[in-house]
């Protein structure tokens, strides 16, 4: 196996190694402080394959928690168990508990209420996501949604969640502009005061800024990182740089594993697990 | 087959003369289908003027006194395709829906299918099927219905542009990107709300095109009214009523053993012109709709 022979030549060059392996038992750390979710031995499937094996993991309130892992790694589909986006499509199922604190609902259990769910544990995608309307209208929608008609209150909520996305100076003159008059950095703020104005406690971000330029990316991880104050924090990444820019607990991922997961200071320098190191040092991926 | 350079040269200039030929034997047929329709309608117009065509309001081409008024077959003709729409928006929007946002991959699979398959029906059974079994249905619900009506034969259309409505909708609809959808149901939206105030809208000029081009289809369909809604000219919106469409009148004349160059054989072309020029603003309408469709998402 090359990822083997791999192993063993950083193995030999680091002599300090081997001690590491002994630690196998603490690849998976537990953060100190309160917990908002907790993964209990969650697999999931795709039809008759296994996406996500054995996953346990605690998500640290009112941080920000970041998955890395190559491509097919099945950070995304970790993910989007959290919020049961897995539910559009058929042939998905889950088996352990992931579990939403402080109430304890049990996310993985197919009974709860995934529309009360997922107002409460927003998300932003890939691809800004706009929806043909007007700016307003956008970040309007998920309020209307959950049943707030006062339409002062609205205006409120909406001018509020434009501000705490640093979109508000620059079209508070065109809210009734459609969506996608806005550049492709602004469309993904849109998306991030959609998601925030219905105030959820935790916020998914699926490779948030992939599809944006150098400029637009370091406005959004502005932006994450002021949101933290306020809500529990998620984000799948493809950039090791911006994992280790914004976070504050990195899980790495593998086939379908949860390899390590510690303090993002701590995974970025001294990582317990090769698989680990070898990934953060670009050996693979 | 091994044939030498100049052979394939040859056999490439041939093709493109044949390819040329057809492409110029559709645009002489569509040219000269306008030419005949304007010419002879100028010979009608030399006898009544088309003052008299767009203001009198009986159309009696058969009787002695003889008027030209268009009104009596264009309200026809509306009423028709008005009851027409009238079944098949809702119905078509209920259908698209359904297959768009609701329907396992299954399901639609087969149901698509079926509902395009209605195109393929001759109309001349649709035309039967109207007059003996659903008239005749509908005669037992409303009363005075006549035998011959613009409600029976405005009702089968509806169905019958079906491929039109609701395919086309489910067709817009389906085109609206999955992430939009998925925004809405993150924000905990129900199926019904994102399909209603997200899908919907998106996909609203395509689905108006569909029911555009639906109208000038049961505006310019034919065997099932001439079969179905009577041959008398009456400017009427009463739906149990027999009327004439524009159509109607046309395939009744051009039956008729008329003299050719007659004021009634030329009135065929006038009737014939205006029609023309009513689907042709339908379909442009419906064309213009079309190209938005790929608004930016």
């Amino acid at each position: 196996m090359v990822i083997g022979s791999m192993i063993e030549s950083i193995k030999n060059f680091f002599s300090f190694t081997a001690e590491r392996v002994s630690e196998m038992g603490n690849a998976i750390q537990k953060p100190e402080g309160e917990i908002k979710l907790e993964v209990k031995d969650l697999n999931f499937y795709y039809g008759e394959f296994r996406a996500l094996k054995n996953i346990n993991l605690k998500i640290p309130t009112k941080k920000i928690t970041a998955l890395i892992g190559p491509s097919g790694c099945g950070k995304t589909t970790l993910l989007r168990c959290f919020n049961r986006m897995h539910d559009l499509y058929p042939g998905s199922r889950y088996e352990g508990d992931i579990i939403f604190h402080p109430e304890g609902i049990n996310i993985a259990n197919p009974k709860i209420d995934v529309l009360d769910l997922r107002r409460r544990i927003g998300m932003v995608f890939q691809r800004p996501n706009p929806f043909p309307k007007s700016i307003f209208e956008n970040v309007a929608y998920g309020l209307r949604v959950n049943g707030v008609r006062d339409k002062k209150l609205i205006q409120e909520k909406v001018e509020w969640a434009l501000r705490a996305s640093a979109l508000w100076d620059e079209v508070k003159d065109r809210l009734n502009a459609n969506a996608y008059s806005l550049s492709g950095g602004q469309q993904q703020r849109l998306c991030i005061a959609r998601a925030i104005a219905i105030e959820p406690d935790v916020l998914l971000f699926d490779e948030p800024t992939s599809a944006l330029d150098p400029i637009s990316t370091s406005k959004i991880e502005e932006l994450i990182m002021k949101l933290k104050d306020r809500l529990t924090i998620i984000i799948v990444t493809h950039n090791m740089q911006q994992a280790a820019r914004v976070s504050d607990w990195t899980g790495f991922m593998y086939l379908g594993e949860l390899i390590e997961f510690a303090n993002t200071q701590k995974i970025f320098t001294v990582p317990s697990q090769k698989l680990t190191e070898d990934y953060i040092t670009g050996r693979f991926g | 087959m091994f044939s030498s350079v100049a052979h394939k040269k040859i056999l490439d200039k041939l093709m493109l003369a044949v390819f040329f030929t057809a492409g110029l034997i559709t645009i002489f047929i569509t040219v000269g289908i306008v030419y005949v329709l304007l010419s002879d309608s100028i010979e009608f117009f030399k006898e009544v003027s088309i003052k008299e065509f767009l203001t009198e309001k009986e159309w009696t081409p058969v009787f002695a006194t003889k008027k030209f008024g268009i009104w009596p077959l264009v309200a026809g003709t509306f009423l028709i395709a008005g009851i027409a729409m009238l079944v098949s928006i809702p119905l078509g929007l209920l259908i698209a829906i359904y297959l768009s946002e609701y329907a396992s991959v299954k399901v639609k699979e087969i149901a698509k299918p079926i509902i395009e398959f209605l195109e393929a029906i001759p109309t001349v059974v649709f035309g039967y099927f109207t007059l003996l079994f659903v008239t005749p249905i509908l005669q037992k619900i409303v009363p005075n219905l006549e035998g011959f009506n613009s409600l029976a034969p405005g009702i089968v259309l509806g169905f019958m542009i079906l491929p039109y409505t609701a395919s086309m909708a489910e067709d817009a609809m389906k085109g609206v990107p999955q992430r939009i959808r998925e925004a809405s149901y993150a924000l905990g939206a129900t199926k019904l709300r994102t399909a209603l105030t997200i899908v919907l809208p998106a996909a609203v000029s395509g689905i108006v095109a569909g029911f555009i081009l639906g109208a000038s289809r049961a505006i310019g369909e034919t065997m099932v009214v001439a079969i179905a809604a009577g041959m008398y000219p009456n400017l009427t919106l009463d739906p149990r009523e027999p009327v004439q469409t524009m159509t109607g009148y046309i395939v009744q004349v051009a039956l008729g053993d008329l003299p050719f160059g007659s004021i009634e054989y030329l009135s065929i072309f006038a009737v014939g012109l205006a029609l023309f020029l009513i689907a042709f603003i339908f379909n442009s309408i419906a064309l213009w709709l079309r190209s938005r469709i790929r608004e930016v998402y």
